[in-house]
């Protein structure tokens, strides 16, 4: 059935007020941007997370985690992207432990995670836009170990981390699947620079530089040369999360602006009664509601491990990266003057849109390889 | 579950031993669709087989009850035996307005008379129907229709004309909708049965841009219709109308599936040549309908859940025929010259240029798609009224 079974809609019931209430705008995004905080994100509410079993919602019951798939996790998702919630919880408790899962880093961060304590951060992007293949950074053989050098950007909450999954090429060229190595490397390593960069949305991901970072063969993630499955999965799991993320991001705000086209009067009436706003309204909830489907079919898919999942997955990146835009773009343009002022919400989904848009890969990026690479 | 794994394997063995090579074959166009009747001309003995072997088994309308010719089947048994039918790519055994529409009217507002009467031989495939909906001055604006029924006290008697009713000069009978009062525009409207046989019925089929003619305009002048052909209330066949209009809009919204699910990625399937704007607009295409089949999927467990918003086929129709309209835009260009040939053996007459003109009444036909978002709009989104 294409649709969430009933244990799911139960944490759905639960998830939702839980958000609305404590990972609101006003307590949490606006809050923590206004402060200046260098993490931009509470770490109480990523504790709360723990609490509640959300930052072990992928880890096994075994090792003190929820046990859950990526559906349940894709149910938390929406409801951060409609509260925008700045939390680690998509590149933490989804991308990194899907990536370390079945290895001996679980043993080792697993309890942080599902504590709600750990940070991870992915370090893959090298250039302004994704390409995992692409994947140039040196990881050179040395004794016993790894000698990295390189650079990475778009590191999502990089300066909290505890530790990095660091993609870099220990064998082949740039371009070759085979050939890239997954490193789990702590913050402290030794060469290792960062800086702290504030995007557009007020969250955080920063720039790394590796210069001659020394790490023992058991940092390895998996096979040596053989990351790319790994990474594969992890971002499967990212990406899945990420379309989930954006259909939350559109479905607030399309709510707040069906509420303003309700209430908001101009020439005497409703600006909602006005057929030119309503046939954009219903086209664009019409999208959302499709965008949905399809992130949830991705969802269920990468649970059965089913052979569409890939393609699936790719669908529904690039459907609700799409969807979403086009749904902050008709929010602001809908909300009229009010939209462009920085005390009305709406314009922080415009920027969270933008950011998660570009995240493990654009629209075009997927549509373009549709889950062959 | 032991149960439906029974019932699969059954199934699957009765289909391998009933469906025949040619029913397993894709249908090229509505042409080779089976769609039964009084006058029906089968193509082949094969699918005259195949429409009494499945009949026989009820499996023509697998969900309705058997007591009216239906195959009584749960709904997991229903998807079973869909599931089952599109692994050996079997045929539909029956196309016709009287399983997707009438049918499903009937089932709520019929009399358990009219049920009898009228639907074991929808389900036989043994009489056509069309739809007498539109009028020439009631389009988008349906219920303004003005076709009369004068009450004369045994029967009714109907005088009009109907537009756009689909293979009316092949149907054997109609469902039509006939105005019995002028008290009131929705709540005047009357849903009557009737014999396309019956004096004072005419067609003339409409030729359309495509060069096909799946419409026509019909006329009534001084149709006699005994009233227990009234189905549900005098002046309540608005009800009933809107009802079927449900389950048409559902239909149609199956064409943004480009008639099979899961089919191949067009932009894997036509060449682009040297045109990557061409190639940027399959990768999207393939992105929307990729997701639109997945909304389907839901869609259809939503309504089996009892889950579905009443409105929602109207996204779903809205949303499936715009689609469909983008996959013959693309088909024409990726076709260049070729696509255009319009009578050559090559073109096989045309195909791909007269099917890309037939979508365009998708977002037309079931109600256009500006009606659609408005309804959307209003029950949906809950906007206030213009």
């Amino acid at each position: 059935m294409l649709k969430l079974n009933d244990d799911q809609q139960m944490l759905l019931d639960t998830v939702r007020p839980f958000m609305a209430d404590e990972g609101r705008i006003e307590t949490q995004l606006r809050h923590w941007r206004d402060k200046g905080c260098p993490d931009g994100f509470g770490h109480g509410l990523w504790e709360r997370f723990g609490q509640l079993g959300l930052s072990g919602i992928l880890i096994p019951e075994s090792a003190g985690g929820s046990g859950l798939g990526q559906v349940e996790a894709n149910v938390v998702l929406e409801e951060i992207g409609r509260n925008l919630t700045p939390s680690p919880f998509l590149t933490t408790a989804v991308t990194a432990v899907r990536a370390i899962e079945g290895t001996p880093h679980a043993e080792r961060w697993f309890p942080g995670i599902v504590e709600g304590k750990t940070v991870a951060a992915i370090a893959l992007d090298e250039g302004p836009r994704h390409d995992p293949a692409g994947t140039a950074m040196e990881a050179r053989r040395s004794g016993n170990g790894f000698t990295l050098n390189g650079s990475k950007q778009f590191v999502v909450h990089g300066r909290s981390a505890d530790f990095f999954i660091v993609a870099a090429r220990s064998g082949g060229s740039a371009g070759e699947r085979e050939g890239i190595t997954l490193f789990a490397v702590p913050r402290d390593a030794k060469g290792l620079e960062l800086e702290n960069v504030t995007l557009a949305d007020s969250s955080k991901a920063a720039r790394l530089d590796f210069d001659e970072v020394a790490v023992d063969a058991d940092a390895v993630i998996g096979e040596v040369d053989g990351g790319w499955n790994l990474l594969r999965r992890a971002l499967r799991a990212g990406r899945a999360g990420a379309a989930s993320e954006l259909v939350g991001i559109a479905a607030g705000a399309f709510a707040m602006t069906n509420d303003y086209l309700r209430e908001r009067k101009q020439f005497g009436r409703e600006i909602g009664s006005f057929q030119a706003l309503q046939h954009r309204a219903a086209h664009l909830y019409s999208e959302i509601e499709i965008a949905r489907a399809a992130t949830l079919k991705a969802a269920q898919l990468i649970d059965e491990e089913h052979g569409d999942a890939e393609r699936f997955t790719a669908v529904a990146k690039a459907k609700a990266g799409s969807v979403a835009r086009l749904a902050v773009q008709e929010a602001v343009q809908m909300h009229g003057g009010i939209g462009m002022t920085d005390e009305h919400d709406v314009g922080f989904y415009m920027k969270r849109q933008a950011v998660m848009d570009e995240l493990f890969g654009r629209p075009s990026f997927h549509a373009r390889h549709l889950g062959k690479d | 579950m032991a149960d439906d794994e029974t019932f699969r394997a059954e199934t699957r063995a009765w289909l391998e031993a009933n469906c025949s090579p040619e029913m397993r074959t894709p249908m090229r166009s509505e042409k080779d669709a089976c769609w039964g009747g009084r006058n029906f001309k089968f193509a082949s003995d094969a699918q005259r087989q195949w429409l009494e072997a499945m009949a026989g088994r009820g499996w023509t309308v697998p969900d309705w009850p058997s007591e009216y010719g239906g195959g009584g089947l749960s709904p997991s048994e229903t998807k079973i035996l869909k599931e089952e039918m599109a692994a050996i790519g079997a045929r539909v055994p029956l196309t016709s307005f009287g399983i997707s529409m009438l049918g499903p009217a009937l089932l709520k507002y019929g009399t358990e008379a009219q049920k009898q009467r009228f639907l074991p031989e929808i389900a036989r495939g043994e009489i056509r129907w069309c739809q007498g909906y539109s009028e020439p001055g009631a389009g988008s604006d349906l219920a303004g229709l003005q076709t009369r029924a004068e009450d004369k006290g045994d029967h009714y008697l109907v005088n009009g004309q109907k537009v756009w009713t689909s293979y009316a000069d092949e149907a054997d009978w109609i469902f039509c909708l006939v105005r019995t009062s002028n008290e009131s525009k929705h709540g005047g409207i009357s849903f009557l049965l009737f014999d396309m046989e019956s004096p004072g019925v005419s067609t003339r089929p409409i030729k359309l841009i495509s060069g096909y003619s799946p419409f026509c305009e019909t006329f009534f002048d001084n149709v006699k219709v005994p009233k227990d052909q009234l189905v549900h209330e005098e002046n309540k066949g608005w009800t009933v109308a809107k009802y079927l209009l449900g389950h048409e809009r559902e239909m149609i919204s199956g064409m943004g599936l480009g008639g099979s699910a899961g089919s191949s990625l067009l932009s894997e399937a036509l060449d682009v040549g040297d045109d990557p704007l061409l190639a940027a607009d399959l990768a999207r295409f393939d992105v929307d309908a990729l997701a639109f089949q997945a909304m389907s999927e839901h869609f259809i467990d939503k309504l089996k859940a009892g889950e579905a918003h009443p409105a929602e086929p109207s996204l779903m129709k809205y949303a499936g025929t715009e689609l469909n309209k983008r996959r013959h835009e693309l088909l024409l260009r990726a076709g260049g010259s070729d696509a255009l040939e319009w009578e050559s053996e090559r073109s096989r007459e045309g195909k791909t240029a007269r099917d890309w003109l037939r979508t365009k009444a998708n977002s037309i036909e079931g109600g256009t798609s500006e009606i659609q978002l408005g309804i959307v709009a209003k029950h949906i989104l809950q906007l206030p009224g213009a």
